[in-house]
């Protein structure tokens, strides 16, 4: 398995960067030139410049410095909501698929209503309820998106129940809860980190998309998409200002996307060889 | 005599991510006018690959290379439109799984009459009554009903029967049926190959009759060829074949035939001395 | 066939029922009493218990919960979603009913666009798999899928209106307005159905039927045209359907980005001012798009398949 990883010359680079670009998010501090909060209004719509590398905004702020903090909440968030949909999505599949009886039937007509609505308007639904704040973008995420994993998890969980290997740990008497964990857990791990690096991709848009309307994250703080918003209002006089958090934005989800699929690969050898 | 379809050193290879697998490996065999020639082996021998590789069936990841000659004309390298003309033309061709072969969402009589019309230019009229004709020669009940059905609503031994109207509907030099028994029950086998069996003595038609089942081809073949991982490992008429064959394999494959056989035997009599 | 049609409605009913049920929750679940979310909507300076009162009554919210839900439901059949809570003078059917058209329409050539450019592009790249056109089609559907909404809208604004000064940046009125922001709402969608027809064509290349129809030596371009592409279109149909709910939702970025006066502006400006029964019944209307065509496509894909059409 390792092997194959380090074979995979996308898998190795795609997770090299999401690394690297996490690490400069954690050392943001030390790695900006300058304040990401600092205005300088006299020095508004700077050209790009060995200063500021990317210019200043209508500010007067370093965006290259507003990028790399935006790091934090943009990549932050997106794992916080995978984390999130994740575990809920797990807890309920496996106890639906494991548990069977009334427990699933209830689980899995909550989970056919949740697929049976448009996620997109959820989010809003959800957020339009509970308030603005950033809390409330992560809860609407993990809401609309949890109802996939139980599915998919369920399924994997039934498939593997049957399978001889765990049908055998029952017998020679391993209590339940271990061969849970020992068995099922791993087997569906493969399944689930490729569904979930897709999806990382999909949350940082949906944040970011949240964000850029006004309901995610607010102005001052440094978010790609709170900065493509704040970016439109000066379309007109300073277009390039959109140029760098948009261009951050589309490397980043492609990067998770490519991720997924490699990772595909490494896991699934079936699929190679086709 | 020119034969009508003459195979000579054919090579099929498979490139798949810079990997070339040899899946055919020089296959040689020739079949003349009024003859049937058996071509037998397991699946994956390369049987129906070196007649699909002639007839320009393969997409553009195999590599063909040899020579396979249709009455005399060399047919690698012929453009995909010449050799389309010889499909369903002067070369019919029958194929294993009549369920699945039919396009679904048209009617039989709309898939006979759009291959007549890839090969003629004959009015609405002239194809319905050939259509019905066709349908006619191959002992099909109600014909005219059948025309209008979906592919769903016949049965794998009427639909196989179909198929082997329309490759005969347009007089073939050659006909090739590939596996034409292996979806089908025991008893429309029968009469499927009952139906070949006329096909040839009628019309003087060269047959090609590719199969795993060495009873099916003993009933039909002329002369059989045996091909086993891409190669020709035996050849010769059917009691060559039982009782000369040279190949180790062609010698497994007779023998677990005749093993069959033989507790078949044993199974008939003991139900008799049951009975007696 | 009439007794499929049936059983497929009164499926949608229970599942109708389930989503106007989760709608009625939202609103009810939430930590602060909407009568108070209301009076402080409509900026009353003080509130007094009295007034929370009233405006529960007002509301209906001193009823029982369940009878809340069923008092809700009988009035959103009759076309009656409840008051606004920024001007309670008017309905919030009158406000979806005002902000709707510009939404479908909208929505509506979004649709053509992706159509009209999804299926010949993805005919095509199955048609030359991994040839040139097929290689940069999937490289600009690959990035595409990346790109958030807002920000192709944003970069097509500059490009086009300021730069070029085409089209208008924004607003609405003539056919000049509905150009950018239904290129921007089509784009997402169109790399998904290239994808979906492409790897539909490409299934289909292998099935048995196709090579019968080499082997009966018919033309490539009826191959292709007659049989791979009307098999896999008959696949998409579902999914063809269901992509105009989904533009009718999606275009709730893209309005705001293009200052577009339909339900996405509606809906986000609601938010900014909790106004909950706008959302509710957004939600709801959505919901109900939904389920409705889903059901619509269902039956079509089902009648137009002679293999699951029984004859009557």
């Amino acid at each position: 398995m390792r092997e194959r990883f380090f074979h995979n010359r996308t898998a190795v680079v795609t997770v090299l960067f999401v690394l690297i670009i996490a690490m400069i998010g954690i050392l943001a501090p030390v790695l900006a030139p300058h304040d990401p909060y600092e205005t300088d209004i006299l020095n508004k719509f700077a050209e790009y410049s060995l200063e500021y590398p990317l210019g200043t905004d209508h500010l007067g702020r370093c965006v290259l410095s507003r990028l790399i903090y935006g790091i934090r909440p943009t990549l932050g968030l997106a794992l916080l909501t995978m984390l999130g949909t994740i575990g809920l999505g797990a807890l309920l599949g496996i106890m639906a698929g494991y548990f069977r009886g009334v427990v699933e039937e209830v689980i899995m007509r909550v989970v056919d209503v949740m697929l049976s609505f448009p996620s997109q308007i959820m989010v809003f639904a959800v957020v339009g309820l509970l308030g603005i704040s950033v809390q409330n973008v992560i809860i609407a995420n993990v809401f609309i998106k949890w109802a996939w994993y139980a599915r998919m998890i369920r399924t994997g969980v039934m498939q593997y129940r049957d399978r001889n290997f765990v049908q055998f740990s029952r017998c020679v008497g391993m209590p339940e809860r271990f061969i849970l964990f020992r068995h099922l857990l791993p087997s569906i791990t493969s399944d689930l980190a490729v569904l979930a690096s897709l999806d990382v991709g999909w949350a940082i848009i949906n944040i970011s998309t949240l964000s850029f309307l006004g309901l995610g994250v607010q102005a001052p703080t440094p978010e790609w998409g709170a900065m493509l918003n704040e970016a439109k209002e000066v379309l007109t006089s300073n277009p390039i200002q959109m140029i760098a958090p948009g261009v951050a934005i589309v490397l980043l989800v492609c990067c998770f996307n490519l991720m997924g699929d490699a990772l595909r690969d490494v896991l699934d050898p079936k699929e190679v060889e086709k | 005599m020119i034969p009508v379809l003459e195979l000579h050193d054919l090579c099929v290879t498979l490139r798949q991510h810079r990997r070339a697998i040899e899946l055919v490996k020089g296959v040689s065999f020739s079949v003349h006018a009024g003859e049937c020639l058996g071509v037998l082996g397991e699946s994956g021998s390369g049987k129906s690959m070196s007649i699909k590789a002639a007839m320009g069936l393969l997409n553009k990841s195999f590599l063909v290379s040899g020579s396979a000659r249709f009455q005399g004309e060399e047919l690698l390298g012929k453009s995909a439109e010449e050799l389309r003309r010889l499909r369903g033309g002067k070369v019919g061709i029958v194929l294993q799984n009549p369920m699945t072969c039919f396009d679904p969402l048209y009617r039989i009589g709309q898939q006979i009459s759009e291959t007549f019309l890839a090969h003629n230019s004959w009015s609405a009229d002239e194809i319905r009554n050939r259509s019905l004709a066709l349908l006619e020669k191959m002992q099909i009940r109600n014909p005219e009903e059948v025309l209008e059905k979906y592919p769903h609503q016949l049965s794998g031994g009427m639909l196989q029967r179909i198929m082997i109207g329309i490759a005969t509907s347009m007089e073939p030099a050659l006909l090739v049926a590939d596996e034409p028994t292996t979806a089908i029950d025991a008893i429309t086998q029968f009469e499927i190959l009952d139906e070949l069996i006329r096909i040839k003595r009628d019309a003087n038609t060269a047959m090609i009759f590719i199969s795993h089942d060495l009873d099916a081809i003993s009933r039909v073949a002329d002369r059989i060829v045996v091909l086993n991982q891409g190669q020709v490992v035996d050849q010769g008429d059917f009691d060559h074949i039982l009782h000369h064959a040279s190949d180790p394999y062609t010698k497994l494959l007779v023998e677990k035939r005749a093993d069959v056989m033989r507790r078949y035997c044993q199974v008939l009599q003991g139900k008799e001395r049951n009975y007696a | 066939m009439k007794r499929y049609v049936i059983r497929r409605l009164l499926l949608a009913i229970p599942l109708l029922l389930a989503i106007s049920f989760v709608c009625f929750v939202f609103i009810n679940i939430i930590p602060s009493n909407p009568a108070e979310v209301a009076l402080r909507v409509q900026q009353m300076p003080v509130i007094t218990e009295e007034a929370i009162a009233e405006m529960e009554v007002m509301l209906g919210l001193n009823k029982p919960f369940i009878v809340r839900y069923f008092d809700w439901v009988l009035g959103c059949l009759h076309g009656d979603f409840g008051i606004n809570y920024v001007n309670p003078a008017r309905t919030v059917a009158g406000e979806l009913a005002r902000c709707l058209p510009a939404t479908l329409q909208l929505a509506a050539v979004s649709f053509v666009i992706v159509l009209v450019l999804s299926v010949p592009i993805g005919f095509l790249c199955a048609v030359y798999k991994d040839g040139w056109f097929d290689k940069i089609m999937r490289a600009i559907i690959f990035i595409s899928t990346a790109m958030p909404a807002y920000w192709v809208g944003l970069l097509l604004m500059w490009g086009i209106s300021v730069k070029l000064d085409l089209l208008p940046t924004n607003g609405s009125g003539t056919w000049q307005h509905l150009i950018l922001p239904s290129f921007t709402v089509a784009l997402s969608y169109i790399s998904t159905y290239i994808r979906l027809i492409r790897n539909n064509m490409l299934e289909n290349m292998n099935q048995d039927y196709v090579l019968y129809a080499n082997v009966r030596g018919l033309p490539q371009k009826s191959i292709m045209v007659k049989h791979i592409l009307k098999n896999s279109m008959h696949t998409c149909i579902v999914a063809m359907g269901m992509s105009i709910p989904q533009m009718i939702a999606g275009t709730i970025v893209v309005e705001n980005v293009f200052s577009w006066p339909g339900l996405g502006t509606l809906c986000i400006s609601s938010i900014f001012n909790r106004d909950l029964p706008v959302i509710q019944t957004y939600v709801l209307l959505i919901g109900v798009l939904f389920v409705v065509f889903n059901l619509v496509f269902d039956v079509l894909q089902t009648v137009s398949d002679p293999r699951l059409r029984k004859e009557d």
